[in-house]
This record gives structure tokens, sequence and C-alpha cells, in this order.
């Protein structure tokens, strides 16, 4: 129990976010309307994906250094679980879109070929070439190796796709903290949502280390089982 | 009575008005207490998600231990 606190810490802020996050007042804006409540489930998505594909790759390099196959089951199953959380950023993000941007094109469950999902996008496949690398090859440390380095060349490419090309002046991305784009600085400052979204924050990237961490610890057995480790 | 509904009427249209001056909200759906049910229903499936989460470590804490 007591090497479980921060999985309970994390069950009790999601839940605190899961009622007020309905129940807290927000700023009434046009055009977003309640669906600003979003904030605090789409967004929490992407922060826990950074935080597994970080460790993801600290893995990486630490397999690197020492070739210890552990840092690879742990390196491998913290990039599958940051996949899942990438897609379900992804999922909520062009929901979210949806309802709220008018590209003037029809509307594809979201799509509105915004900069920002468009670079999402090549960003997930990115990590989907990882998944299909890591299950092409066969044998264990060569495996263990080239998709290792795959791995710090994919989170290098992460970077500028999802913090650096939607920010720039010249794609006019319609997504929230891009340059010359209202709301975040408005809901940033709004400090009852800042109460309910940091918790919500912290609470989704202690989830989704709980979630790594059974992928981690089942696949560590599995192999085990097959005595190859 | 011809007054009063005029009255009435013009009462109704500043009301209306008053709210399109402001961004909608579901107010009224608030009001009617409705939301709780929203939070209740995403706190039972969030519920069941995380006993399913705790019996799954439990299980794999156990075959930890097997081995």
């Amino acid at each position: 129990m007591r090497r479980n606190w921060w999985k309970i810490l994390g069950v009790l802020f999601v839940g605190y976010t899961i009622v007020a996050g309905f129940l807290t007042p927000v700023p009434r804006m046009n055009i977003l309307n309640e669906t600003i409540r979003n904030l605090y489930f789409h967004v929490p998505m992407w922060f826990a994906m950074m935080v597994l594909l970080t460790v993801s790759v600290v893995y990486s390099i630490l397999y690197l250094r020492k070739f210890n196959i552990k840092d690879d089951v742990i390196s491998s199953q913290f990039a599958y679980a940051g996949i899942l959380f990438s897609l379900l950023g992804m999922a909520t993000g062009m929901q979210w879109a949806s309802g709220t941007w008018d590209s003037g094109t029809p509307n594809y469950f979201g799509w509105t070929g915004d900069v920002k999902q468009k670079c999402a996008a090549i960003c997930i496949l990115i990590y989907f070439a990882y998944v299909i690398l890591r299950g092409g090859l066969k044998d264990e440390d060569k495996r263990a190796k080239i998709s290792a380095v795959y791995n710090i060349f994919a989170y290098a490419l992460m970077i500028p796709l999802l913090y650096i090309i939607p920010r720039s002046d010249k794609v006019n991305s319609l997504h929230p903290g891009a340059k010359g784009n209202p709301a975040f600085n408005q809901y940033d400052l709004d400090n009852t949502m800042k109460l309910v979204f940091y918790p919500s924050v912290i609470g989704w990237i202690l989830i989704s280390l709980w979630v790594a961490n059974l992928f981690t610890r089942y696949r560590l057995l599995e192999l085990k089982k097959e005595n190859a480790l | 009575m011809k007054k009063l509904s005029f009255l009435f009427l013009m009462l109704l249209s500043f009301a209306v008005q008053a709210q399109e001056s402001s961004p909608a909200m579901a107010d009224t759906f608030r009001k009617e207490g409705k939301i709780y049910v929203v939070v209740l229903v995403l706190a039972t499936i969030f519920a069941g998600i995380i006993a399913y989460l705790v019996r799954l470590d439990r299980k794999i804490s156990k075959l930890e231990k097997e081995n």
C-alpha cells in the first residue's frame, strides 16, 4: 500500500477533476461555450504522452549505454503506452475541433486539416513505424539496438512537430497556444480553471505511468516465462 | 389584460436579448440539476476502469511473487 501512494493520488486527482470539471464555473466565451471544459481532459492526454515518451527515450539511451535487455523492455512498453495516450489525445482533439473549428471544408470525424492535427498525425505515424520496426526484427539484441536508436530519432522529431511547426506564423494553426489565437491567454489567467486543470494534468500523468508500469511488468513476466530474461 | 400580456412579452424579449448578448452556456441544464447525472455517469465509468486496473495490478503482483 505504501508503495502505491502515487496510484491512489492519481485516482483521487482525476476523480476530483471529473466532479469539479463539470460543476465549477468557467469563463463564458463565444464559440467555445461549455466545450472549454474539454481542456481538463484533452490536454492532460498530451501531457501524459509526453511524460511516457520521455521516459521511453531515457531508457533507450540507458539501453545503448549498458545493453541491459530490461531497459529495452521498459523503453518499448512506455512507448506503447505513450502511443495509446497520443491516440486518445488525437481523438479528443478532433472531437473538440469538430464543434469549434470551422474550416469551411467537409468535416469527417473532426478532421479539419489544421496544421496541428497534421503534425500530430505525422508524429503518431512515426511511432507506429517504431511498433512495426520492433515487430519486424526477430533477433532480440538487434531489435533492441535498432529500435532504441530509432526511438531517439522519433523523439527528436516529435518536438518540432508538436511544439514548433504549429506555432509558426506561416501556418496559421487554429489550435490555442499558437501565436495570434484567442483562448489560451484568457483561460490561462482564469484561476478557477487552474484549480481543476493542474490536478487533472498531474492525475492523468500518474495514471498513465500506472498503465505503462502494468504494461512493463506484464512483458517482463512474459519474457521470464520464455526464459529469455 | 392586453397591456399585461404586452408587458410580459416585452420582458421576455428582453430576457432573450440578455441571454444572447453573453455567450450561451448550459444554464438551464444546470438549473434543472441534470449536470449531476453527467457527473455520476462519468464517475461510474471511471470507477469501473480503476477497479479493473487495480485487479490487473493485483494479478500481476501475484504472478511476480510466484516467479
